[in-house]
């Protein structure tokens, strides 16, 4: 060495300074005596809660590896109008790279990452697994105390042995709703003003940013429509395309966007931890933004079939199959003992939730496209129905429950009917209320009649106090009416009485009414699940008010058909009329679909149903 | 005396990493080395194009090895400058805590390499350890030993778990206590300092032009740090200081690298001192629906090789269009190590090699 060190070299005691590392422990772990025990959040293998989980897909989306494989279980049911799929995740180790993307996606939070990090095992193909749940899971997770490495090696994991878990705060997707502009309860409740104001551009892009394109509302959707192709479409700014891609099976987006029972947001994945997209109000978007629907779809009836068909009653279904019908170039007349077009939804919903002006749209589109209108025409009265069998090639009844049911307690007859109340004061004349109303029921109705009466007690006693309740049998848990319908009641003012039976209408001497007598419920339905109440009898509750509302459910009225052609028709057990898969009843001209068919008792089903006989009657018209 | 071809790497035990050199030697001396890469191209520039925005950020890290964490952030920060996000003021704090205790972890690492070469088996060992427990603070904070996945567009994964901050001040405290240790065992031990001084020199000048970073140039008296000259995270919020040597030799280098280390560890004991409360993510917009607007950006950071910079260009689709990443052992590997092997004896390769912190998967990337 030429080079001279500048370093002080030290003494020669320096080396016996190690000495002192003797009585050290030493710093490396005995594996396999002395296992690492892995961090809270380590990256192992896959946990899948299979009860959580909805088989949305999203992990296997987002998997940059494409180590996520959905894989059907026959064993799982899928249940599509609750967002279940029966499919699960199988994981790839051979391409897995333990990111975590998955559990950060994942929208119910049942995927999590195990703190096993190791695998060994005879055979290859265990690599490549479907996983479950440790607590599911009995023949590959360990109780700690039956741990041992070896085991472990076979595939056999500890128990509660749960690492890396997903977290909302950090979460991928976007859980809350953007939120709907509404009109204030105070200021709304004072008069019949829409309450819901409307997402605006950049608020309708944010909202439909949101969507997964899971598909799961699709599923859920009674009509099938093509949800996450138009949110996209909304997202891309393109509303055109969206209102194209929703009327390929819904002709109605100005109504179905505001009063729509939304099946798909019960179905969405981000609904299980946070808020679903908000997939009604952007349909509403999509409608209330395009001005002229017609320009836009482009769409012109097939040519002429020469076939005739009547359709009676222009509610939802009646509209929809009218539309599409009219499309392959058949000529459609449409019958309804309304002014205007809507049905039910022309009477039910009140003004706030659903203006005339957004009907008429809907409407005044299909009449456009040369689907004849006969309003004021009550088939039956105005026209016979043995007439329309004998002049159309095709019948459609989509005739709806019109006829409200009543209580029949005693002095039934002093209460006013749902349906008339409502119609009176949509399209009739304003209705004259008492100060304390009493509403008997909890669905979707009864919540429209309390609302509504509210209103018109606050615009006709303007100042003064008024009070409006309802008595429902079902108690809060089971109450028919939607969530936040209730929400929205009780933001109004509007008192409940929860599990209370009506038991007797009471009139002061004059023959008013003073109130009603209650009964508290003992049970609603039966052990069968059957609609059968029992009550305590010695339970009694005196409720005052003097205006009584019955909104307790409705009927179909048949009485238009003739005795001896309705005798032919054929009924399901649960008093339906039954139709085939293509929505032909037991008469072969005639078709029928909607409330009179199907139990949901909505808009989006009668549309669904109409579809399907669209289908049919173009069938049963071409052979 | 007659000419050689010598084959050093990729199978060679003074080799780390996948990258061989070729040496024309003559006796002991060599006259021409050829770095030859490419034994392990991934081509993760180009996967990054058919990957989306959020499906590239558990690939990046993968590009370098040993310090994968400079890479997230730099991919992180590129994304949020052309997405134009915001990033909560903490996540700026853990971020750096973060990055800190990667060039620790990667010095310690790189200590490990070099004093193994040099036959310091203790001090290799030792180094070994402490890099492990700072791997265990890893484990801690992200779940991920190796690969922690933990910087991302808009913030960080995961906030810190209940009581990390001791986690890491003790951790810090127990490898700061042995500095001694390593000072007196290695960095003035007399054979390190025979084996290293004016080895594998380098002039201030020549380093610059030919694009030297990191220690290689802070060797050789330039305080150039981009923490300091275009300061990102929280850099900006603590006092610290960039430590320099003059002779630009692996000397000088390696004392660099010991004193950088004990500079991060005081930052960091600063920077948690100084961190605020609150968020540590901006949520970015659904993966599925996440389209950058058109434009393109270059950002860079001070990974503990050197300034790593990242070119990204978007056209506005949820996929980059072209990213290309400017790493610090591309020209430490592949020109300056060329250069310095000239005239250097056989026994100094990977004396060298290492002392320029070249690790191979950044070069093939």
């Amino acid at each position: 060495m030429t080079k001279k060190s500048k370093i002080n070299k030290g003494s020669f005691l320096d080396p016996f300074k190690a000495i002192r590392f003797l009585w050290k422990k030493p710093k490396t772990l005995r594996y396999p005596f002395e296992p690492k025990e892995p961090a809270l959040r380590c990256r192992g293998f896959h946990l899948n809660d299979w009860d959580k989980c909805t088989g949305c897909g999203n992990c296997a989306d987002i998997c940059p590896n494409e180590a996520i494989t959905m894989v059907e279980i026959p064993e799982l049911k899928s249940k599509p109008e609750e967002g279940i799929k029966n499919e699960r995740p199988k994981l790839d180790y051979g391409r897995c790279c333990f990111c975590g993307l998955c559990i950060d996606i994942c929208p119910p939070g049942s995927l999590r990452l195990s703190r096993d990090y190791f695998h060994i095992h005879f055979k290859t193909d265990t690599f490549s697994f479907i996983p479950k749940d440790e607590k599911s899971d009995k023949e590959n997770f360990l109780p700690a105390e039956k741990y041992s490495v070896l085991k472990a090696s076979l595939t056999h994991r500890k128990k509660d042995y749960e690492g890396f878990a997903s977290d909302l705060k950090y979460s991928l997707f976007e859980p809350e709703q953007v939120p709907m502009p509404h009109v204030k309860p105070e200021e709304r409740k004072l008069s019949f003003i829409e309450q819901v104001i409307g997402y605006n551009k950049e608020e309708a892009k944010k909202e439909a940013s949101r969507c997964l394109e899971c598909k799961l509302c699709e599923e859920a959707c009674p009509a099938h429509l093509k949800i996450s192709d138009y949110i996209l479409a909304i997202y891309e700014d393109k509303p055109q395309e969206s209102l194209k891609k929703i009327f390929e099976d819904n002709p109605i987006p100005s109504i179905c966007g505001r009063i729509c029972m939304k099946h798909c947001e019960e179905a969405c994945s981000l609904s299980i931890r946070g808020e679903a997209v908000a997939v009604r109000w952007l349909k509403r978007y999509v409608a209330d933004t395009i001005k002229d629907y017609k320009t836009t779809l482009e769409l012109e009836p097939a040519r002429p079939s020469g076939k005739k068909v009547a359709v009676i009653g222009a509610g939802p279904g009646g509209l929809s199959v009218a539309y599409f019908l009219r499309l392959k170039g058949h000529e459609v007349t449409v019958f309804d003992s309304l002014p205007g077009g809507g049905g039910m939804v022309r009477i039910g919903p009140p003004l706030y939730r659903l203006p005339i002006e957004a009907i008429d749209k809907d409407v005044n589109h299909i009449a456009s496209m040369g689907v004849e209108f006969k309003f004021n025409t009550t088939v039956g009265k105005d026209i016979l129905f043995e007439n329309i069998m004998k002049d159309y090639n095709a019948v459609y009844l989509g005739i709806g429950t019109t006829l409200s049911r009543s209580t029949k307690v005693k002095n039934a007859e002093k209460c006013l009917l749902a349906l008339n109340f409502l119609q009176e004061n949509k399209i009739g004349k304003e209705e004259k209320v008492g100060k304390e109303i009493i509403v008997i029921g909890g669905g979707n109705v009864a919540m429209d009649v309390a609302r509504e009466a509210l209103r018109l007690q606050h615009m006709q006693y303007p100042d003064q106090e008024v009070i409006t309740k309802t008595v429902s049998l079902e108690d809060w848990d089971i109450m028919p009416a939607k969530k936040d319908e209730i929400e929205e009641a009780k933001e109004e003012g509007i008192q409940f009485n929860p599990a209370w039976g009506p038991k007797e209408v009471v009139l002061d001497e004059k023959g008013n009414v003073k109130g009603l007598l209650c009964m508290k419920v003992k049970s609603v339905f039966d052990e069968q699940g059957k609609f059968a109440p029992s009550f305590h009898e010695d339970k009694e509750m005196f409720l005052g008010g003097d205006m009584i509302i019955e909104a307790i459910g409705q009927a179909t009225d048949f009485s238009f058909i003739p005795k001896e052609l309705f005798e032919k028709f054929e009924f399901t057990e649960r008093r339906k009329v039954k139709v085939d898969g293509n929505g032909q009843t037991s008469i072969s001209k005639v078709f029928a679909g909607g409330d009179i068919v199907n139990l949901n008792l909505d808009a989006v089903t009668a549309i669904a149903d109409a579809k399907i006989a669209a289908e049919g009657i173009d069938k049963h018209l071409s052979s | 005396m007659r000419e050689l071809e010598l084959y050093f790497g990729p199978q060679h035990l003074g080799m780390v990493g996948n990258f061989s050199i070729t040496l024309k030697v003559e006796g002991d001396r060599i006259l021409e080395a050829t770095a030859n890469p490419g034994y392990l191209h991934r081509g993760f520039e180009k996967l990054m194009e058919l990957r989306t925005w959020i499906q590239n950020f558990p690939l990046v890290c993968r590009i370098n090895v040993v310090e994968p964490d400079h890479m997230e952030m730099v991919y992180a920060m590129a994304v949020e400058k052309l997405a134009n996000i915001e990033v909560p003021e903490r996540a700026h704090y853990v971020r750096s805590v973060y990055l800190e205790l990667a060039r620790v972890g990667s010095h310690l690492f790189g200590l490990w390499a070099y004093a193994n070469m040099l036959g310091f088996d203790t001090v290799a060992n030792w180094a070994m350890y402490h890099h492990d427990l700072v791997l265990d603070l890893f484990e801690e904070l992200t779940g991920g030993r190796v690969y922690h996945i933990y910087i991302w567009p808009g913030g960080v994964r995961r906030d810190f778990p209940e009581g990390f901050k001791d986690k890491i001040v003790n951790t810090l405290h127990s490898i700061g206590g042995c500095v001694p240790d390593y000072d007196a065992t290695f960095f003035n031990n007399p054979l390190f300092y025979e084996r290293t001084k004016d080895v594998g020199k380098i002039a201030r000048d020549e380093a610059k032009r030919l694009g030297a970073v990191g220690q290689v140039l802070r060797a050789t008296g330039m305080k150039f740090d981009i923490r300091k000259v275009e300061p990102y995270a929280a850099y900006n919020n603590v006092d610290w200081d960039v430590p320099t040597r003059e002779d630009g030799d692996v000397y000088s280098r390696l004392w660099v690298i010991r004193d950088e280390m004990i500079e991060s560890v005081h930052m960091i004991f600063k920077l948690l001192d100084k961190m605020p409360s609150g968020d540590v993510y901006n949520r970015v917009p659904n993966p599925f629906k996440w389209n950058i607007p058109k434009g393109e950006a270059y950002v860079r950071t001070e990974s503990s090789r050197g300034e790593l910079g990242l070119y990204m260009v978007s056209n506005g689709e949820d996929k980059p269009y072209r990213v290309h990443f400017r790493t610090p052992s591309y020209t430490h590997g592949l020109i300056i190590l060329e250069k310095l092997l000239k005239n250097a004896s056989i026994a100094d390769v990977g004396n060298i090699m290492i002392s320029l912190y070249v690790v191979a998967p950044e070069i093939d990337r």
